[in-house]
C-alpha cells in the first residue's frame, strides 16, 4: 500500500477551520439558532438576593397565565437536587435558600419567550433575606464569620513550603495585590434544546465545554440512566470556561421531560452574567526576599481567591494559584497559602489561566518592585531569576522539558519598539510637507490624531499631560488537568471509500468552541493516514468523553487521540498492504471495506499535591509565555492607550500557524482586558453591571496590533512536541499592561482592572 | 400563541425576496429575522446595541437590527448575512475574513462582515485608522481583532481584483 501520498493540509499548515465556510455564509447553527416545531420557550425565575431563606414559593399565579405548558421548582427535580464539577453542592433549584443573587429557583415553560418571561416572574416567592457574606478574606480566615455553607466557609486551603522559611536576603519587597471579577463575555449567550425521547430520556442539544461531564451531572438530577441522556453539541459561540459549569441543561430537560414537547432556553445577556461562574477575584500578599543583586532567597504569599456560593472549579484554581505560585523563577525557599472561600457572591470558577493568571498578576508587579529596589531592569531581574528545563519548581517538580525563559525575554526585549509618541514634540513626526496642513489639521505635528491618543476622538488631549510606559510580564501556566485528574480523550477514525475516492471520518466527543480544533483533528488524520478528504463528525456523547475544552488541553489530549486511532488504522491498512501487495488504498478499502479503530489518550499520569507540604509532581505539562506592553498614559484623566503588545511565546510544535496566532492574540486581548477594562462591579453581594454597556471588554480601538514570535522547542512527551497554547497569553498581558501603566504613572497601582480614576485621583490628589 | 395580540404585517424586501409576517408593534427586527423569518445567521449578543453582532444592511447601510423594530422598517430593503454572497461563492469580504482566520467562535462575524461590506463599498482602498473605525463598533471576543483588520484589508483588495464581476460584490440584493 502507498501511504506515503503527501497531504498538504496536514500538520504545520494553515488548513482553514472546516466550519469556517458555514460561519461566514450566516449557515452555521448556534445553540441559539436550534428550532423545532411546536417547541416551547424556557425561562428561569432567579433569586433577587444573595443570601436568604425561602418562606414559600406558590406556582399558581404563573401557571394560570395562558400559553404556559409547565411552572416547576425543586420540588419537581426527578433524581438528585444538586450537583456540581467537584462537588455536587449547587442545587438545581434553589431548596429553602438562596446563596447568591441570581441562583435559579424557578422554571417555567411556554409557547413563547416572552410568556415564559412574564410567568416566571408571576411565581410569588417569599423570602427572609439575611446578611450576606462578601468578604472572602473573611469568610476564609475569620472563625466567627457565619457560614455560607455548613462544612465551612473554606472550600479549599493548600499550603507550599519549600526550604526553610526564609531569612538572609538583603533586599525585601512586599505587596498586596487585587484582581477583580472577570467575566468570560463569550458573545454567544447560553443556549440549548432538549428533546424528550421515545425510550423515555432526553436528547440535549447544547452549547458545552465537556458533553460527558454535563451527562455525568445531568443524568442523576433526571433520575436517568446515562445512556437516555444524549448530548450533541450544538453550535458554541465562545466559551472561555464559562461553559464548563452546567447552566440550563438540566433545567430544559425537566421541562421538556415533563410537558413532552421540546423545550429551548436561550439566556439574554444580562441573564448571562448571572447564569455562569466568573474568574476568581483574588486578594493577595507578597513578599519577595532577594540578594542585593536581585537573585531570589524566598518568597512567602498568601492568596485568598473568592469562590462565591458553590464550588464549582475552585479546588483547582487554588491548585494552580499555589502550584504556580511564584511563577517561573528558581527560588529555593517557598511558602504559600492559597485559599478558596465561600461567600454569598456569584460563584467563580474555570476561566481562561484560572488560578495562575491571579497569581501571576501578583509575582509579576513583585519581580517590578523587586528589580527597582535592586536598580536592576524588568527583563534582567527576571532572566537573573529564571527557570529552564531541569529547574525544580516549588512543589519539588523538576520542569522535564524545554524552558527557555531566558532567551524568550532576550528575544522579546530586542524587538523593536514602537514609533515615538503620537504627541512628541520630534520632528520626525512630521509627515510631507509642513506648509501643506495647516494648523489644527489632524495628524500634523501641532495637532496629532486623536486616534493614536488616550481618550481616541473623545479629544480629551492634544498630549499634554501624556507619558509613555514600558512593561513586561512573564507567564507559567498548566497544561492539562492536574493533580492527578484521569484525564483522557478518546477518538474514532474511519476510513473507507466514498465516491470512490479513500475518505476518513473523525469522530470525538471534544467541544469546538471556537479554537480551532476542528481543523487540528483533520490535520492529523491528513498527516497520519495520508488521506486528504477528512470530515470531523459533530460531537456528541456516542463515543467516549473527550474531556473539556479547557486547560489549553484539547490539541493535546483529543489531538493524541486522534493520533493514536489514526495510527492504530494505518497499521491495519499495512497488514492489508502487506498480505496484498501492489495494492493503492483506494484498491485496498475497495477489497476490505472500512477500517475503523477506536483509541483513548491520556498524558502522563500526575499527582496529587501533598495538603501539608504542597509537594508533588502535580502538571504533566507546563508552558510559557511573555509579553511586552507599551502604553501611553493621559495621567491626568487616567485614560491609557495600549500602543503595542509584544509576545514570546514557546508551543513546542505549531500544528496550525493561523489559528495559533489568532488563539495568542485573544488571549492576549482578554489580558488586556483584565488590566483596564474587565470587572463585574460588586456591591454588598449584588452584581452592578450585567450588561455589555457597563462591562467593557476591548474593541478593535483598544486592542493594539501585536508583535508576535513563536518558538518551538518540543516536548517530547507530547504529540508533536506540542505544548498547549490557548491560556499562557491570558497570563503575562495583564502584569506588562499594568507594569507599563506604572512606569508611565509613577503609581503603584496593586489592583487590576486599573481604573481611570486610580491615576488621576493619585495625580490630582 | 399567548403573545400580545394586535398585529401589524410587515413586507420586507430580505437578500431580494420579498418577505412578509404580521407581527406585534414591538418586534424588534432581529428577531422578525431570526424568528419570523428563520433567518438565523443574523446574531444577538448583547440585545442592546453594543456588540454589533445584530448588524445587517437596512437599504445599504448597516443598522442595529437588535434596536429598530420591524414595523418600522416595513417597505424597505434588508441584506443579512445570508444574502451576502453571491449565487455560487462567497463575497469578497466573506472570503477574507476565511483566508485570514478572521474568525474563531464566528458569533460576532455576521455583524462584521454586513458592517465591513458597506464599508468597502463606500471605501474601497481604506487607509488602517479608516478600517479600524469602520468595525470599532463591533464586539469580538475571541481573536484579538488581529486578524480581523487584515481581513478588511484583503477583502479591499479582493474586490479591486474582482471588479468588474459584479457577482463579487456583495452586500445589495
Ligand atoms: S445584539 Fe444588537 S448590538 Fe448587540
Ligand atoms: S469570533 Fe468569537 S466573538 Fe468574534
Amino acid at each position: 500500500m502507498k501511504t506515503e501520498t503527501r497531504t498538504s493540509l496536514g500538520v504545520g499548515a494553515s488548513a482553514p477551520r472546516p466550519d469556517g465556510a458555514l460561519k461566514v455564509a450566516g449557515a452555521f447553527a448556534y445553540a441559539s439558532d436550534l428550532w423545532l416545531d411546536g417547541m416551547l420557550w424556557g425561562a428561569t425565575l432567579r433569586s433577587p438576593h444573595p443570601s436568604a431563606w425561602i418562606r414559600s414559593i406558590d406556582v399558581g399565579p404563573a401557571l394560570a397565565l395562558p400559553g404556559v405548558f409547565a411552572v416547576l421548582t425543586h420540588e419537581d427535580v426527578p433524581g438528585a437536587k444538586f450537583y456540581g464539577l467537584e462537588h455536587a453542592d449547587q442545587p438545581v433549584l434553589a431548596v429553602d435558600q438562596v446563596r447568591y443573587q441570581g441562583e435559579p429557583v424557578a422554571i417555567v415553560a411556554a409557547d413563547h419567550p416572552e410568556t415564559a418571561r412574564r410567568a416566571a416572574a408571576a411565581v410569588v416567592v417569599e423570602y427572609e433575606v439575611r446578611a450576606a457574606v462578601t468578604d472572602a478574606r473573611r469568610a476564609a480566615l475569620d472563625p466567627a464569620c457565619p457560614l455560607v455553607h455548613p462544612g465551612g466557609n473554606v472550600v479549599r486551603h493548600q499550603p507550599v513550603r519549600a526550604g526553610s522559611a526564609g531569612s538572609g536576603a538583603e533586599v525585601v519587597v512586599t505587596g498586596e495585590y487585587e484582581v477583580g471579577m472577570q467575566d468570560q463575555a463569550f458573545l454567544g449567550p447560553e443556549a440549548g434544546l432538549a428533546v424528550p425521547a421515545d425510550d423515555g430520556g432526553v436528547d440535549l442539544y447544547v452549547a458545552t465545554q465537556w458533553l460527558h461531564v454535563d451527562r455525568d451531572q445531568i443524568a442523576p438530577c433526571l433520575a436517568l440512566p446515562e445512556d437516555k441522556v444524549r448530548l450533541t453539541l450544538a453550535g458554541v459561540g465562545g466559551a472561555f470556561g464559562a461553559r464548563e459549569d452546567l447552566s440550563m441543561q438540566i433545567h430544559a430537560s425537566m421541562l421538556a421531560l415533563r410537558t413532552g414537547r421540546p423545550v429551548k432556553i436561550v439566556y439574554g445577556r444580562e441573564e448571562s452574567f448571572f447564569g455562569h461562574v466568573h474568574r476568581h477575584p483574588a486578594w493577595m500578599r507578597y513578599e519577595h526576599g532577594a540578594t542585593a543583586d536581585g537573585r531570589l532567597v524566598y518568597v512567602k504569599a498568601e492568596i485568598v481567591l473568592d469562590g462565591g456560593a458553590y464550588c464549582s472549579s475552585s479546588p483547582a484554581v487554588v491548585g494552580n494559584a499555589a502550584s504556580l505560585g511564584v511563577g517561573p523563577y528558581e527560588v529555593e525557599n517557598v511558602w504559600i497559602d492559597a485559599y478558596a472561600a465561600y461567600t454569598n457572591n456569584p460563584p467563580c470558577g474555570a476561566m481562561r489561566g484560572f488560578g495562575a493568571v491571579q497569581a501571576c498578576y501578583a509575582y509579576e508587579s513583585q519581580m517590578d518592585r523587586l528589580a527597582a529596589a535592586c536598580g536592576l531592569s524588568p527583563v534582567e531581574i527576571r532572566v537573573r531569576n529564571a527557570v529552564s528545563q531541569g529547574s525544580r519548581l516549588a512543589t519539588g517538580q523538576v520542569i522535564d522539558s524545554p524552558a527557555p525563559l531566558a532567551a524568550m525575554l532576550g528575544e522579546l526585549a530586542a524587538m523593536p519598539l514602537p514609533g515615538p509618541p503620537a504627541y512628541a514634540p520630534s520632528g520626525s513626526r512630521r509627515q510631507g510637507g509642513s506648509g501643506a496642513r495647516a494648523r489644527g489639521m489632524i495628524g500634523t505635528r501641532e495637532e496629532p490624531d486623536p486616534r493614536r491618543l488616550p481618550g481616541g476622538v473623545g479629544r480629551t488631549t492634544r498630549g499634554e499631560g501624556v507619558r509613555r510606559g514600558v512593561g513586561y510580564g512573564v507567564g507559567i501556566k498548566n497544561i492539562c488537568f492536574s493533580e492527578g485528574f484521569d484525564d483522557y480523550s478518546t477518538a474514532r477514525v474511519r476510513v473507507e471509500l466514498l465516491g470512490g475516492e479513500p475518505h476518513a471520518l473523525v469522530h470525538t466527543a471534544a467541544a469546538e468552541v471556537g479554537q480551532g480544533l476542528v481543523a487540528v483533528q483533520a490535520q492529523i488524520a491528513r498527516t497520519e493516514l495520508g488521506v486528504d478528504r477528512v470530515t470531523v463528525a459533530p460531537a456528541d456523547t456516542s463515543v467516549g468523553s473527550a474531556g473539556s475544552s479547557s486547560a489549553s488541553r484539547q490539541s493535546y489530549v483529543t489531538g493524541g487521540a486522534v493520533k493514536a486511532a489514526c495510527e492504530a488504522v494505518r497499521r491495519r491498512l499495512e497488514a492489508l498492504a502487506a498480505a496484498d501487495p501492489g495494492l493503492s488504498l483506494g484498491e485496498l478499502l475497495d477489497r476490505y471495506g472500512p477500517v475503523e479503530e477506536t483509541r483513548e489518550y491520556r498524558h502522563r499520569p500526575t499527582v496529587p499535591l501533598d495538603p501539608v507540604t504542597g509537594q508533588g509532581d502535580s502538571h504533566t505539562q507546563l508552558a510559557l509565555c511573555v509579553h511586552r506592553a507599551v502604553v501611553d498614559v493621559d495621567v491626568e484623566l487616567g485614560l491609557v492607550k495600549v500602543v503595542e503588545l509584544a509576545a514570546v511565546q514557546d508551543v513546542g510544535r505549531i500544528l496550525n500557524p493561523l489559528a495559533l496566532e489568532g488563539q495568542i492574540h485573544g488571549g492576549s486581548a482578554q489580558g488586556l482586558g483584565l488590566a483596564l477594562l474587565e470587572e463585574i462591579q460588586m456591591r454588598d453581594g449584588r452584581v452592578l453591571n450585567p450588561s455589555f454597556t457597563d462591562y467593557l471588554i476591548p474593541t478593535i480601538l483598544d486592542m493594539p496590533p501585536m508583535r508576535l514570535s513563536i518558538l518551538e522547542n518540543p516536548d517530547p512527551n507530547a504529540p508533536y512536541g506540542l505544548r498547549g497554547a490557548g491560556e499562557p497569553p491570558t497570563l503575562s498581558s495583564t502584569p506588562a499592561v499594568a507594569a507599563a501603566v506604572r512606569a508611565a504613572t509613577g503609581l503603584a497601582l496593586p489592583r487590576v482592572p486599573i481604573r481611570p480614576e486610580d491615576i488621576a485621583l493619585a495625580h490630582t490628589g | 400563541m399567548s403573545e400580545e395580540t394586535t398585529r401589524y404585517l410587515v413586507t420586507l424586501v430580505v437578500n431580494g425576496v420579498v418577505r412578509e409576517a404580521a407581527v406585534p408593534a414591538r418586534r424588534l427586527l432581529s428577531d422578525f429575522l431570526r424568528h419570523d423569518l428563520g433567518l438565523t445567521g443574523t446574531h444577538v449578543g448583547c440585545e442592546h446595541g453594543v456588540c454589533g453582532a445584530c448588524t445587517v444592511l437596512l437599504d445599504g447601510e448597516p443598522v442595529r437590527s437588535c434596536l429598530t423594530f420591524a414595523v418600522t422598517v416595513d417597505g424597505h430593503e434588508v441584506t443579512t448575512v445570508e444574502g451576502l454572497a453571491g449565487d455560487n461563492e462567497l463575497s469578497p469580504v466573506q472570503r477574507a475574513f476565511t483566508e485570514c482566520h478572521g474568525l474563531q467562535c464566528g458569533f460576532c462575524t455576521p455583524g462584521f462582515l454586513c458592517a465591513v461590506t458597506a464599508f468597502l463599498r463606500d471605501n474601497p482602498a481604506p487607509t488602517e485608522e479608516e478600517a479600524l473605525e469602520a468595525v470599532s463598533g463591533n464586539l469580538c471576543r475571541c481573536t484579538g481583532y488581529q486578524n480581523i483588520i487584515k481581513a478588511v484589508h484583503r477583502a479591499a483588495e479582493i474586490q479591486a481584483e474582482t471588479q468588474g464581476r459584479p457577482e463579487d460584490r456583495g452586500g445589495r440584493a
